[in-house]
């Protein structure tokens, strides 16, 4: 086996990860897809670092979970200050600015 | 010349093992129709991974992952849903016509470009490996960068952070605009506003002396099941019982002779 299959790996679940972004309705779950995608990338970072022989990879996919840690946190908030106001999480409703 | 790195057997039949579970995993993820369902194949997808970069020799990354991701971050994705409910938007009707096709078509194709540009990529030189950067300890070697290296990013990634602490408090903070009604307001608005049917509370659930679960709705006098004796969330959830049948002349009241 070749270093490459973790690659592959890496980008069918960052596509499926997309693809769930776009499909889906409920805000909690694209959430989780974007998440996804995120560990996707992580994947192919710490594949990178074993690639290079460096740890390089590896400190960069840390920062990313630090980053996707933040980014749960306050997207979270949004969706439940918003269905707060609007008792619904669904992503087809918030369209104020349509109208 | 031997190459640099070998990956040995185990490996590559832990790899063959888990990869298509874990790209199972993801597509129930897309697939099935509640969310909880879907956090839960996260959260299989995100221990695979954890698996993955313990393999590779990413052995705190794999660690955090677990703690992190399946641990702090599918948890608040759960307390999140537990907020918020059941929702019509978990349904998979699609709202926008040709959106799924395009999507699929779009994802199929990004996916074949990825896939094949990885698949003609050459970098020229073998891969190393992680044994001599991993020889005084992983999580050595780690902070050993993140100390010297990267301790600018680290710095501005710790403002990032606590920055996200505060912003999710103040989304968090609701502030009263009104002042909270007391109990007397509140009383004398039930019998001033709506009907009076239900200034003296809602009815409660259960058919009288036949079933009184909360899931059967009470009966009106006219037979008809009263839909505010029921909570909301069951009737969301779709776990109402009939009932219908618990009436008197559809319950079978003739004696049986016991043997």
């Amino acid at each position: 086996m070749s270093l490459d299959n973790y690659l592959y790996l890496s980008a069918i679940l960052f596509t499926i990860g997309a693809v769930g972004v776009v499909v889906r309705r409920n805000a909690i779950v694209v959430f989780m897809c974007i998440e996804l995608m995120l560990n996707a990338a992580n994947l192919s970072l710490v594949t990178f670092a074993r690639i290079n022989g460096t740890l390089d990879g590896q400190v960069i996919a840390f920062f990313t979970m630090v980053v996707a840690a933040c980014e749960v946190v306050v997207g979270l908030a949004i969706i439940v200050t918003i269905y707060r106001s609007r008792r619904s999480a669904s992503i087809d409703d918030a369209s104020l600015l349509k109208r | 010349m031997e190459p640099l790195l070998t990956i040995q057997t185990p490996e590559t039949v832990l790899f063959w093992f888990l990869a298509p579970l874990s790209v199972l995993a993801a597509l129930g993820m897309l697939l099935v129709k509640k969310a909880v369902h879907s956090a839960l194949l996260l959260a299989w997808v995100m221990v695979t991974l954890a698996i993955f970069y313990i393999a590779q020799g990413a052995v705190f990354l794999g660690i955090v992952q677990v703690v992190v991701y399946t641990g702090a971050v599918m948890m608040l994705f759960l307390f999140i849903l537990m907020l918020v409910g059941v929702d019509s938007s978990d349904s998979l009707t699609e709202t926008i016509t040709g959106l799924r096709p395009i999507a699929i078509t779009a994802a199929v194709g990004f996916g074949g470009l990825m896939v094949s540009l990885l698949g003609r990529a050459t970098l020229g030189r073998e891969p190393v490996g992680l044994e001599a950067a991993n020889a005084a300890g992983n999580v050595q070697g780690i902070a050993a960068l993140l100390f010297s290296k990267y301790v600018w990013p680290f710095e501005v990634i710790s403002a990032l952070l606590i920055t996200a602490a505060v912003g999710a408090m103040v989304l968090a903070h609701h502030q009263r605009t009104t002042p909270r009604p007391t109990q007397r307001e509140q009383s004398t608005n039930r019998f001033r506003t709506g009907s009076l049917a239900g200034a003296a509370g809602l009815p409660g659930p259960g058919v009288f002396a036949r079933h009184n679960a909360v899931d059967v709705p009470a009966l009106l006098p006219d037979g008809t099941p009263a839909p505010s004796s029921i909570s909301a969330t069951l009737k969301a959830r779709g776990d109402v019982i009939d009932s219908a049948q618990f009436q008197l002349d559809n319950v079978d009241t003739t004696v049986v002779e016991e043997k």
